[in-house]
Protein backbone atom coordinates (compact mmCIF):
# COMPACT_ATOMS: atom_id res chain seq x y z
CA UNK A 1 0.00 0.00 0.00
CA UNK A 2 1.28 3.24 -1.12
CA UNK A 3 1.38 6.43 1.38
CA UNK A 4 -1.25 8.36 -1.19
CA UNK A 5 -3.86 5.75 -0.83
CA UNK A 6 -4.38 5.09 2.80
CA UNK A 7 -7.39 7.18 3.80
CA UNK A 8 -6.69 10.22 5.38
CA UNK A 9 -9.58 9.51 8.39
CA UNK A 10 -8.46 7.00 10.85
CA UNK A 11 -11.27 4.06 11.29
CA UNK A 12 -10.06 1.91 13.84
CA UNK A 13 -10.52 -1.20 12.14
CA UNK A 14 -6.43 -1.74 11.39
CA UNK A 15 -5.80 -3.18 14.83
CA UNK A 16 -9.27 -4.13 16.12
CA UNK A 17 -9.99 -7.66 17.06
CA UNK A 18 -11.61 -10.10 15.47
CA UNK A 19 -14.89 -10.28 17.72
CA UNK A 20 -14.90 -13.80 19.54
CA UNK A 21 -18.28 -15.41 18.34
CA UNK A 22 -18.33 -19.02 18.62
CA UNK A 23 -20.59 -20.89 16.20
CA UNK A 24 -23.97 -22.11 16.92
CA UNK A 25 -25.17 -25.28 15.54
CA UNK A 26 -28.78 -24.62 13.56
CA UNK A 27 -30.26 -27.00 16.54
CA UNK A 28 -29.28 -24.73 19.40
CA UNK A 29 -32.63 -24.56 20.54
CA UNK A 30 -33.31 -28.49 20.60
CA UNK A 31 -31.42 -29.34 23.83
CA UNK A 32 -33.06 -27.42 26.71
CA UNK A 33 -36.63 -26.99 27.57
CA UNK A 34 -35.86 -23.18 27.84
CA UNK A 35 -35.23 -22.90 24.36
CA UNK A 36 -37.37 -25.27 22.91
CA UNK A 37 -40.13 -23.05 24.80
CA UNK A 38 -38.74 -20.13 23.12
CA UNK A 39 -38.63 -21.51 19.82
CA UNK A 40 -42.18 -22.96 20.18
CA UNK A 41 -43.41 -19.36 21.72
CA UNK A 42 -41.99 -17.70 18.07
CA UNK A 43 -43.51 -20.09 16.17
CA UNK A 44 -47.18 -19.76 17.64
CA UNK A 45 -47.33 -16.64 15.26
CA UNK A 46 -47.08 -19.32 12.47
CA UNK A 47 -50.54 -20.55 13.86
CA UNK A 48 -52.12 -16.76 14.26
CA UNK A 49 -51.12 -16.32 10.61
CA UNK A 50 -53.19 -19.43 10.00
CA UNK A 51 -56.01 -18.74 11.32
CA UNK A 52 -56.21 -15.14 9.64
CA UNK A 53 -55.96 -16.55 6.61
CA UNK A 54 -59.12 -19.27 7.49
CA UNK A 55 -60.80 -15.96 8.63
CA UNK A 56 -59.79 -13.95 4.98
CA UNK A 57 -61.37 -17.18 3.29
CA UNK A 58 -64.88 -16.93 5.50
CA UNK A 59 -65.01 -12.85 4.38
CA UNK A 60 -64.22 -14.33 0.70
CA UNK A 61 -67.25 -17.11 1.01
CA UNK A 62 -69.18 -15.01 2.99
CA UNK A 63 -69.19 -12.49 0.17
CA UNK A 64 -69.66 -15.04 -2.30
CA UNK A 65 -72.93 -15.88 -0.93
CA UNK A 66 -75.24 -18.81 0.89
CA UNK A 67 -73.18 -21.64 -1.67
CA UNK A 68 -69.97 -20.37 -1.11
CA UNK A 69 -70.53 -20.01 2.66
CA UNK A 70 -72.06 -23.72 2.83
CA UNK A 71 -68.97 -25.04 0.96
CA UNK A 72 -66.33 -22.71 3.51
CA UNK A 73 -68.43 -24.53 6.44
CA UNK A 74 -67.90 -28.28 4.37
CA UNK A 75 -64.50 -27.23 4.27
CA UNK A 76 -63.81 -26.36 7.73
CA UNK A 77 -65.64 -29.90 8.58
CA UNK A 78 -63.58 -31.84 7.50
CA UNK A 79 -60.49 -33.92 9.64
CA UNK A 80 -57.80 -32.31 7.89
CA UNK A 81 -59.11 -28.92 8.99
CA UNK A 82 -60.17 -30.06 12.45
CA UNK A 83 -56.83 -31.15 12.90
CA UNK A 84 -55.07 -28.32 11.61
CA UNK A 85 -57.13 -26.26 13.92
CA UNK A 86 -56.85 -28.59 17.24
CA UNK A 87 -52.96 -27.75 16.92
CA UNK A 88 -54.18 -24.06 15.52
CA UNK A 89 -55.99 -23.49 18.61
CA UNK A 90 -53.34 -25.19 20.84
CA UNK A 91 -50.57 -22.95 20.04
CA UNK A 92 -53.18 -19.49 20.49
CA UNK A 93 -53.55 -20.60 23.77
CA UNK A 94 -49.67 -21.03 24.60
CA UNK A 95 -49.32 -17.70 22.33
CA UNK A 96 -52.18 -15.49 24.50
CA UNK A 97 -50.65 -17.40 27.98
CA UNK A 98 -47.07 -16.14 27.44
CA UNK A 99 -48.06 -13.15 26.08
CA UNK A 100 -50.31 -12.35 29.19
CA UNK A 101 -47.72 -13.52 31.63
CA UNK A 102 -44.93 -11.16 29.41
CA UNK A 103 -46.67 -7.72 30.47
CA UNK A 104 -45.38 -7.61 34.29
CA UNK A 105 -41.90 -8.37 33.12
CA UNK A 106 -41.92 -6.09 30.09
CA UNK A 107 -43.30 -3.31 32.53
CA UNK A 108 -42.62 -4.12 36.02
CA UNK A 109 -44.90 -1.81 38.38
CA UNK A 110 -44.18 -0.30 41.18
CA UNK A 111 -46.42 0.70 44.03
CA UNK A 112 -45.29 2.78 47.79
CA UNK A 113 -41.62 1.58 46.31
CA UNK A 114 -42.57 -2.34 46.13
CA UNK A 115 -42.81 -4.16 43.17
CA UNK A 116 -46.42 -5.07 42.90
CA UNK A 117 -46.37 -9.14 42.31
CA UNK A 118 -46.70 -10.10 38.83
CA UNK A 119 -49.46 -11.81 38.75
CA UNK A 120 -51.48 -9.09 39.66
CA UNK A 121 -50.09 -7.13 36.80
CA UNK A 122 -51.12 -10.51 34.18
CA UNK A 123 -54.89 -10.69 36.14
CA UNK A 124 -56.35 -7.43 34.64
CA UNK A 125 -55.03 -8.83 30.32
CA UNK A 126 -56.97 -12.04 31.53
CA UNK A 127 -60.27 -10.46 32.75
CA UNK A 128 -59.69 -8.77 29.42
CA UNK A 129 -59.41 -11.38 27.92
CA UNK A 130 -62.34 -13.38 29.79
CA UNK A 131 -64.39 -10.11 29.13
CA UNK A 132 -64.06 -10.00 24.99
CA UNK A 133 -64.58 -13.84 24.67
CA UNK A 134 -68.12 -13.84 26.71
CA UNK A 135 -68.96 -10.93 24.15
CA UNK A 136 -67.72 -12.15 20.97
CA UNK A 137 -69.78 -15.55 22.17
CA UNK A 138 -72.78 -13.82 23.16
CA UNK A 139 -73.20 -11.98 19.62
CA UNK A 140 -72.12 -15.25 17.42
CA UNK A 141 -74.29 -17.03 19.56
CA UNK A 142 -77.41 -14.97 20.07
CA UNK A 143 -80.62 -15.99 17.95
CA UNK A 144 -81.78 -12.95 16.28
CA UNK B 1 -15.70 -6.21 11.36
CA UNK B 2 -15.88 -2.00 10.66
CA UNK B 3 -17.57 0.12 12.98
CA UNK B 4 -20.07 1.13 10.60
CA UNK B 5 -22.11 4.76 10.87
CA UNK B 6 -25.34 4.00 12.78
CA UNK B 7 -28.06 4.50 10.66
CA UNK B 8 -31.86 5.04 12.35
CA UNK B 9 -33.90 1.73 11.30
CA UNK B 10 -37.49 1.46 11.25
CA UNK B 11 -37.16 -1.24 14.09
CA UNK B 12 -39.40 0.88 16.57
CA UNK B 13 -42.33 1.01 13.72
CA UNK B 14 -42.14 -2.60 13.00
CA UNK B 15 -41.97 -3.50 16.98
CA UNK B 16 -44.80 -1.91 17.47
CA UNK B 17 -47.16 -3.43 15.05
CA UNK B 18 -45.76 -6.74 16.79
CA UNK B 19 -47.01 -5.74 19.74
CA UNK B 20 -49.98 -4.19 18.83
CA UNK B 21 -50.39 -7.86 16.84
CA UNK B 22 -49.94 -9.61 19.83
CA UNK B 23 -52.10 -8.19 21.89
CA UNK B 24 -54.87 -8.52 19.44
CA UNK B 25 -53.86 -12.14 18.85
CA UNK B 26 -53.75 -12.97 22.52
CA UNK B 27 -56.94 -11.51 23.30
CA UNK B 28 -59.34 -11.97 20.13
CA UNK B 29 -58.32 -15.03 18.35
CA UNK B 30 -58.69 -18.07 20.79
CA UNK B 31 -62.45 -17.13 20.80
CA UNK B 32 -62.52 -16.99 17.13
CA UNK B 33 -60.73 -19.85 16.60
CA UNK B 34 -62.64 -22.54 19.38
CA UNK B 35 -66.11 -21.18 17.79
CA UNK B 36 -65.28 -21.28 13.87
CA UNK B 37 -62.89 -23.96 14.14
CA UNK B 38 -64.02 -26.41 16.34
CA UNK B 39 -67.33 -25.81 18.14
CA UNK B 40 -69.47 -24.80 15.18
CA UNK B 41 -67.95 -27.13 12.54
CA UNK B 42 -67.72 -30.53 15.36
CA UNK B 43 -71.74 -29.25 15.56
CA UNK B 44 -70.82 -28.84 19.76
CA UNK B 45 -72.51 -25.04 19.13
CA UNK B 46 -75.57 -24.04 17.00
CA UNK B 47 -74.18 -21.97 13.96
CA UNK B 48 -75.13 -19.06 12.68
CA UNK B 49 -77.20 -18.19 9.98
CA UNK B 50 -75.08 -16.93 6.41
CA UNK B 51 -77.63 -13.95 6.49
CA UNK B 52 -76.96 -13.05 10.58
CA UNK B 53 -72.92 -13.64 9.48
CA UNK B 54 -73.37 -11.41 6.48
CA UNK B 55 -75.15 -8.71 8.08
CA UNK B 56 -72.46 -8.33 10.91
CA UNK B 57 -69.81 -8.21 8.66
CA UNK B 58 -71.53 -5.64 6.70
CA UNK B 59 -71.86 -3.15 10.32
CA UNK B 60 -69.36 -0.71 9.78
CA UNK B 61 -68.20 -1.02 13.48
CA UNK B 62 -67.60 -4.73 12.76
CA UNK B 63 -65.53 -4.36 9.58
CA UNK B 64 -63.26 -1.85 11.49
CA UNK B 65 -63.21 -4.59 13.73
CA UNK B 66 -61.81 -7.49 11.19
CA UNK B 67 -59.78 -5.40 9.73
CA UNK B 68 -57.44 -4.70 12.85
CA UNK B 69 -58.52 -8.57 13.65
CA UNK B 70 -56.48 -9.94 10.07
CA UNK B 71 -53.70 -6.95 9.43
CA UNK B 72 -52.36 -6.60 13.37
CA UNK B 73 -51.91 -9.95 14.11
CA UNK B 74 -49.93 -10.17 10.59
CA UNK B 75 -47.73 -7.74 11.27
CA UNK B 76 -46.87 -9.93 14.23
CA UNK B 77 -46.54 -13.25 12.55
CA UNK B 78 -43.95 -11.03 10.26
CA UNK B 79 -41.90 -9.75 13.10
CA UNK B 80 -41.60 -13.01 14.75
CA UNK B 81 -41.04 -15.68 12.11
CA UNK B 82 -38.55 -13.15 10.79
CA UNK B 83 -36.70 -13.38 13.74
CA UNK B 84 -37.25 -16.78 14.07
CA UNK B 85 -35.63 -17.49 10.84
CA UNK B 86 -32.80 -15.33 11.68
CA UNK B 87 -31.59 -16.62 14.75
CA UNK B 88 -33.12 -20.59 14.69
CA UNK B 89 -31.77 -21.22 11.18
CA UNK B 90 -28.92 -18.61 11.41
CA UNK B 91 -29.38 -17.51 7.68
CA UNK B 92 -27.89 -14.38 7.87
CA UNK B 93 -27.47 -14.44 3.64
CA UNK B 94 -31.07 -14.58 3.27
CA UNK B 95 -31.96 -11.86 5.31
CA UNK B 96 -33.66 -9.64 2.81
CA UNK B 97 -35.08 -12.40 1.18
CA UNK B 98 -37.09 -13.40 4.83
CA UNK B 99 -37.51 -9.63 5.12
CA UNK B 100 -39.92 -9.05 2.15
CA UNK B 101 -41.62 -12.71 2.56
CA UNK B 102 -42.68 -12.01 6.02
CA UNK B 103 -43.39 -8.04 5.62
CA UNK B 104 -45.10 -8.83 1.89
CA UNK B 105 -46.90 -11.33 3.09
CA UNK B 106 -48.44 -9.51 5.76
CA UNK B 107 -48.98 -6.61 3.56
CA UNK B 108 -50.29 -8.27 0.84
CA UNK B 109 -53.31 -9.94 3.28
CA UNK B 110 -53.70 -6.53 5.12
CA UNK B 111 -54.85 -5.38 1.53
CA UNK B 112 -56.64 -8.84 0.66
CA UNK B 113 -59.00 -8.08 4.08
CA UNK B 114 -59.63 -4.13 3.28
CA UNK B 115 -60.42 -5.27 -0.34
CA UNK B 116 -62.89 -7.94 0.88
CA UNK B 117 -64.70 -5.78 4.11
CA UNK B 118 -64.99 -3.05 1.10
CA UNK B 119 -66.99 -5.80 -1.07
CA UNK B 120 -68.64 -7.22 1.29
Amino acid sequence: MTAEAKPTVARYTEFHPRWYRPNVSVYWWMGQRQYLKFILRELSSVFVAIFVVETLFMLSALKGGPQAYADFQNTMASSLMIALNVICFLFVLFHTITWFNLAPRAMPVRMGGKRVPEFLVAAPNYALWVVVSVFVGWLLLRTP
Amino acid sequence: MEYAAHKPSNEAGFWLLFSAGGVVAAVLIPIHLFLFGLAFPLGWLPQPSYEYLLSLARSPIAKLYLFVFCALPLFHWAHRFRFTLYDGLQVKHLNEVIFTFCYGGALLGTVLAAHLLWKI
